[in-house]
């Protein structure tokens, strides 16, 4: 569970966000949709910590990010954007880095870097050195780095950027399995179908503020767009721009 | 604590599969330094020793208005050749390293011994030219002798003891031990293991901060529940390994390379056997955690691992900067003097290839306050770790 309220921030002069609040609820998956620029990186930076807020809190699973910083990252698995590996270690090698990395016992690390392995798909690959890997192949292993500690909270910025379509749907098959598992995922993407296709949940984002807040229905009823994405334009005009 | 661990042996495993880090840790930082100085003493030692050895060609102009100083020259090891056939010629020949030097006797010289006027004789060389000035100095100091032995004849013919001559008798009494003489020589050894050290660490250093921000695997990484501070240790304690590594394979090299140099020809004897090494290992080590945090800390100020290495090549310079200082002004060691790092450890090995008593108080003001000052870089580190901006 995320709950994120009135969270501002700026860089220097540029405000990048200006009073974001929303619920990511467990069991359900989050979008967080808006143009480039709107504020959603920066809005996931802050809730896995790497940023600090200006004003405003969030909590993870009721832990504040900037009060307890490391038990709110203990609850989380993140994919940042443009996520990267270590090039001489294989896939394996750098899954169970992060595993060690999260304190995970010795005895289970074997077994539970094997799960998330296997979960992702990725044995064909598992034992070779990450150079030179695919875009898919690396956000797979990046995926599975950060699901080794079971986190019940899922944080995935952009994860479908460069991604082909087989990789792209096996990417989805994989939320919907976290979001069975009674998981909270919150997760940005500039894309559409993907959105549509995913979440329970939109947040719409531009100018550093939520311009709408609902479920894919709710939107398109709330805006009276049956096409999602005119729905999405629509929703963005809303926000009057930074100035 | 875990943490550290953890770092310590992934940048261990994953700098020892790069290519790059092997090469220059591995390879080149050890084996440049001892190399270098190998060829530059072998050059240097057989052209002293065959300057002294062999006979000086000197090309003499008028010959004939001289004939005993020419039998003098010869007996001094001089071979006398025909120079150029006049004083312009000769001075052209020297001004364009025909001859190094060339010896002009005018025509009026016999007229002017005879009469007891100082007969001059020109010496034509190029000061400018180092190897000129050694040969030059030999026919000058041939000259010097002739001069004196007719001094001393002229006196002995008016019935003066040519003693007269020499009121004085200087007599130079060098205590220079031949590891001391060595010393002077392999002064400069210090900076290529402290280079050795640091080019060893180097890749690691910044492919732990600049490398990781680069390849976008820094972000997940501040993602997990760990301390940042205890990230940034870990990278640091790797890159020390790997230079202490470097080290300890410089001074063996240069160890084995030692044996090769033609150092006994020249009067020393450097006092460099394992037990030395290895003091020298322990002394030196110290600094691979100045290094190491200097290096990690300048990388994280930069973009990318390109602009990193800019940087970090500027830190392999500033340990040379004090070295120089005090090998110019001729300083002796002081405990003062011990608190600087790259410096302290300079001023030690020199004592210990000198083969001076070893000075407890310096060594333990040097390791302590070289380890002191990495530690305080080592924080500035874990502070510059903790910045926002961090990320860029």
């Amino acid at each position: 569970m995320i709950r994120v309220n009135g969270l501002h921030k700026s860089f220097g002069e540029v405000r990048a966000i200006r009073g974001i609040s929303f619920e990511a609820k467990d069991g359900r998956v989050t979008g967080l949709l808006g143009p480039n620029g709107a504020g959603k990186s920066t809005t996931l930076r802050i809730l896995y910590t790497v940023l600090k807020p200006d004003s405003g809190t969030a909590t993870i699973d009721g832990v504040d990010v900037v009060g307890d910083a490391l038990a709110a990252r203990g609850r989380i698995g993140t994919l940042p954007h443009g996520s990267g590996l270590y090039p001489h270690l294989t896939a394996r090698e750098n899954i169970a880095y992060y595993a060690m990395l999260c304190d995970m016992s010795p005895e289970i690390i074997d077994a539970r870097v094997q799960t998330v392995i296997d979960q992702l798909d990725i044995n064909d690959f598992a034992d070779r050195r990450t150079k030179g890997f695919s875009q898919g192949q690396r956000t797979k292993v990046s995926l599975a780095r950060s699901l080794v500690h079971e986190p019940q909270n899922i944080i995935l910025d952009e994860p479908s950027n460069g991604l082909d379509v087989m990789a792209t749907r096996s990417l989805r098959e994989l939320i919907r399995q976290l979001k069975a598992a009674g998981r909270c995922v919150l997760f940005s993407s500039h894309v559409m179908q993907e959105v549509a296709a995913l979440c329970d949940e939109i947040v719409i984002i531009a100018e550093g503020k939520v311009a709408m807040h609902d479920s894919p229905d709710g939107i398109r009823n709330a805006t009276g767009c049956a096409d999602l994405e005119e729905a999405f334009v629509k929703a963005i005009l809303t926000v009057e721009p930074a100035e | 604590m875990k943490t550290i661990h953890t770092v310590f042996f992934k940048e261990i495993t994953e700098n020892f599969r790069d290519r790059r880090t092997l090469l220059t840790a591995l390879l080149m930082g050890p084996l440049f330094g001892p190399i270098l100085f190998a060829f530059v003493i072998n050059l240097s030692v057989k052209q002293s020793l065959s300057n002294e050895s062999e006979a000086l060609d000197l090309p003499v102009i008028g010959q004939e208005h001289a004939p005993n100083l020419i039998a003098f020259l010869q007996s001094s090891n001089i071979n006398i050749m025909d120079g150029p056939a006049t004083r312009a010629a000769a001075i052209e020949a020297v001004t364009n390293g025909e001859h190094d030097v060339i010896i002009v006797i005018p025509d009026t010289f016999a007229q002017d011994l005879a009469a007891l006027i100082p007969a001059t004789v020109e010496v034509i060389t190029d000061q400018a030219n180092t190897q000129a000035e050694r040969e030059s100095r030999r026919a000058r100091r041939a000259l010097q002798a002739y001069n004196q032995e007719l001094a001393a004849l002229r006196l002995t013919i008016r019935g003066v003891s040519p003693q007269v001559m020499r009121p004085l008798n200087i007599d130079e009494v060098d205590v220079s031990t031949p590891s001391g003489r060595s010393a002077i020589l392999l002064g400069m050894l210090s900076y290529f293991f402290i280079f050795a050290l640091l080019t060893g660490g180097m890749n690691l250093a910044i492919d732990a901060t600049a490398g990781e921000r680069e390849r976008g695997s820094l972000e997940p990484l501040l993602c997990l529940p760990v301390k940042r501070d205890h990230l940034i240790f870990g990278k640091i304690f790797a890159a020390c390994l790997f230079m202490a590594i470097s080290l300890s394979l410089s001074l063996t090299c240069f160890y084995f390379t030692l044996k090769f140099m033609p150092l006994v020809e020249l009067g020393m004897t450097p006092n460099f056997g394992p037990l030395v090494v290895l003091t020298a290992f322990l002394l030196l080590v110290p600094f691979a955690l100045v290094g190491a945090s200097l290096m990690t800390m300048v990388a994280s100020f930069t973009k990318s691992f390109k602009e990193a290495q800019t940087w970090v090549s500027v830190v392999l310079l500033a340990p040379t900067l004090p070295i120089l200082l005090v090998s110019i002004l001729m300083v002796r060691p002081t405990t003062a003097l011990m608190f600087i790092p790259s410096l302290s450890q300079h001023l030690l090995l020199v004592g210990l290839i000198r083969n001076e008593p070893v000075n407890i108080l310096h060594v333990v003001v040097s390791v302590g306050g070289t380890l002191l000052i990495g530690a305080l870089l080592t924080w500035i580190c874990a502070r510059l770790y903790r910045r926002e901006g961090l990320l860029g």
